[in-house]
């Protein structure tokens, strides 16, 4: 055999190594060659699993989780307390725009930092203009030395957690669904990642993982909810959730963009509580929901107190 | 089952055999498969990022060329309704061809829609009984029955025939004949249906308009014919097959027709919108004049318009629709006016400007570039790989063999 013959074949054969391995990188995701990539595969949808299953799933997950973080997570599957139905308000006269709730909503939710996600956008209106469908107008990435800035007001808009979501309707494996308190959540391992969904939400509430979401651990919120703030993955879609790892509890806590507002203007409660303060707000002030004309009967009240 | 593996490997040997012409095509298809799914590879690693799709247009280049494909896979009706059902002998000398392109655009539909999932290897949550398919409520799940149903009735259709006509027998019309009838309704579906899935969305207001079904199927049964009749002539000259000049210039005229309604459909698209000026007037501006100093696709727009304009006149006088060379413009010109059209053209100013107003001016990146040429390489290669044993089937050279008739083949 002449040498030159000899160093092609080689080649070739490395060429072949080469394919082969990254066939198989492809069939099986490297470090997971064990049966849970299986397990994790043929996982039912979430309603669909009894409680047994709802166990060994989450202790799958846990499990998953501990090897990717190297952090130990608890996941939660609370169930919605009966006679809930979560209502949220938001006092467009008080907000200052300083974007607190949108970090302290990154850091409850573990959203990815790189690629950034954000479940809150805050718009930004200059004072004067029209205001609500002239859209075009805001400004989403303003980035002044201080809030408030002179002339101007602001917008926060989230999931609006509608009682008629057309996301849910769009959805082609029901994924995504609304619970009996109202919020609606995804199962992020079941989600196809197909963005349906995004082409349906009138209010830009949904977020695609474009990436491997990452996050530094020393950041991660351990503290999780199977439907809320696990950690999720490259390819699904995920959106805000009214913290459902805070917000289902007897007693719950609040949300985190509640608890971190620096003015006071974001108010949450139970619409089904006469004596709730979102109640009281949705009786007493000026109160108007965003996009009214879709008729998605949003759960996200935007008021003017003062 | 002894002659269905014989026969089995003489279609497989027709499709190894071939001249250097064969080869070579063959070769340069295969090329840009490879190159296409080597890319896909690194999309599958790196996630959808490798896009230019963003949360504020999440759908692109990808879902354009789908949408597109759909109408072509609907056009074979076009073929279907005069050849069976009003027994038009020069088209039904060519049906066959166009139900098999039908079928070939739907496979290329199934890949677009893969391509543009997160995680693909979900995908069968989307089937029914296995999966949790969100039947009736999504449109998605109709299009998933509709396009795999489309797929098996063209791909019996065709194949039956074949099979016949491989056995030199006549294929019975009372099996063919409900398939047919049920073809027609269901080309109008698939398209009805892939237009419902934008058109049911209220939050996309450049969707969200009655007329897009009635204008899908108005610009698919421009495309998808005009497509056909280059590859018939292509056939007709690569294969040496006659048919008739009559079947062309009919399908021809038929264009004229639907590009007709279609352009009647867009301006009373375009005059709503302009003269009420609402709100909703937003992405038509965006497409056709700019939106606050962004127009990406302004040129592409207009592009669209003056090719369908002037394909419009060339199919509709007899004149440059019988002469080859103005034919075949027109009939360039209506592809690529159709593809921008129903592609880009439809699925970008959906997103522009976003459900909050944000405007993101989207442009593939070159990944999704060549994914897509890739998609569209392996289309062609199904195509010819279908057509090298069907037109010798076509034409009376390659026969199966049988118990009755166990003679060699050539």
């Amino acid at each position: 055999m002449k040498k030159g013959q000899r160093e092609k074949q080689c080649s070739r054969r490395a060429f072949l190594q080469g394919a082969a391995i990254g066939l198989a990188s492809i069939a099986v995701p490297v470090g997971s060659s064990d049966a849970s990539i299986w397990e994790a595969f043929f996982q039912k949808h979430f309603r669909e699993m009894n409680a047994n299953e709802k166990k060994e799933v989450i202790e799958r997950l846990e499990e998953e989780y501990a090897r990717k973080f190297n952090v130990k997570f608890n996941i939660k599957t609370t169930q919605a307390v009966p006679g809930t139905l979560f209502g949220y308000g938001l006092d467009l006269s008080r907000c200052i725009g300083c974007r607190r709730c949108v970090y302290a909503c990154v850091r409850e939710n573990n959203q990815s930092r790189d690629p950034q996600i954000h479940w809150i956008t805050v718009l930004r209106f200059e004072s004067g203009e029209k205001f609500v469908h002239d859209l075009e107008e805001a400004d989403k990435y303003y980035n002044p030395e201080k809030v408030p800035e002179e002339g101007h007001f602001y917008m926060p808009v989230q999931c609006q957690q509608c009682e008629n979501p057309p996301c849910v309707k769009a959805c082609p494996t029901q994924a995504t669904w609304k619970e009996p308190d109202g919020i609606v959540v995804i199962d992020y391992n079941w989600c196809i990642g197909c963005r349906y969904c995004m082409a349906a939400c009138p209010y830009g509430a949904r977020r695609f993982n474009w990436g491997e979401p990452r996050i530094a651990r020393s950041e991660l919120n351990t503290e999780t909810h199977y439907l809320g703030n696990r950690p999720r993955y490259k390819g699904i879609v995920e959106k805000c959730t009214f913290c459902i790892q805070r917000t289902r509890g007897n007693p719950g806590r609040y949300p985190a963009c509640v608890e971190i507002c620096p003015v006071g203007a974001r108010k949450f409660g139970n619409l089904l509580d006469p004596e709730s303060e979102i109640r009281y707000i949705i009786e007493n002030k000026r109160v108007f929901r965003l996009k009214e004309d879709i008729n998605t009967s949003p759960k996200f009240f935007y008021f003017f107190a003062t | 089952m002894y002659y269905a593996i014989r026969n089995f490997i003489i279609t497989m040997k027709e499709m190894a055999k071939g001249n250097r012409l064969y080869y070579t095509w063959i070769g340069f298809l295969s090329f840009f498969v490879l190159l296409g799914v080597s890319a896909y590879i690194q999309q599958l690693n790196r996630g959808l990022i490798v896009t230019a799709m963003r949360d504020q247009v999440s759908w692109g280049f990808y879902i354009s060329n789908f949408t597109f494909l759909v109408g072509v896979a609907a056009a074979a009706v076009y073929l279907v309704v005069p050849a069976y059902v009003y027994n038009f002998k020069p088209i039904k000398e060519i049906v066959l061809f166009g139900e098999l392109l039908a079928a070939t655009a739907i496979m290329m539909c199934i890949m677009f829609i893969m391509v543009d999932l997160g995680r693909p290897e979900r995908v069968w949550h989307l089937l029914p009984v296995v999966g949790r398919m969100n039947f009736p409520s999504s449109l998605l799940a109709w299009d998933v029955i509709v396009l795999n149903g489309y797929l098996a009735i063209n791909l019996f259709i065709s194949f039956y025939v074949l099979f016949k006509m491989a056995h030199d027998k006549e294929y019975n019309m009372q099996i063919i004949k409900p398939m047919i009838i049920i073809s027609i309704p269901w080309a109008i579906s698939i398209h009805t249906v892939t237009a419902f899935l934008y058109n049911g969305m209220p939050s996309r207001p450049f969707w969200n308009a009655a007329v897009l079904a009635p204008r899908f199927i108005a610009s698919a049964l421009c495309s998808g014919p005009a497509l056909m009749l280059i590859i018939f002539q292509l056939i007709r000259r690569i294969a040496r097959i006659d048919f008739e000049d009559r079947a062309i210039f009919k399908i021809a005229e038929m264009i004229a027709y639907a590009m007709g309604f279609n352009l009647f459909l867009f301006a009373a698209e375009f005059f709503k919108e302009f003269y009420s000026g609402s709100i909703h007037l937003a992405p038509m501006k965006y497409l056709y004049f700019g939106l606050h100093g962004h127009h990406n696709l302004v040129p592409w727009a207009w592009t669209a318009l003056i090719f369908n304009v002037t394909a419009f006149i060339l199919f509709l006088l007899p004149r440059t629709r019988e002469h080859p060379f103005s034919l075949n413009l027109a009939c360039v010109l209506v592809i690529s006016g159709v593809y921008i059209e129903k592609g880009m053209g439809l699925v970008i100013p959906g997103f522009v400007p976003g459900t909050l107003g944000e405007i993101y001016e989207y442009t593939p990146t070159m990944q999704e570039k060549i994914i897509s040429i890739g998609i569209w390489a392996a289309g062609a290669l199904i195509y010819t790989l279908l057509l090298k044993f069907a037109l010798p089937i076509h034409t009376g050279r390659l026969r199966f063999v049988s118990k009755e008739k166990d003679r060699p083949v050539s």
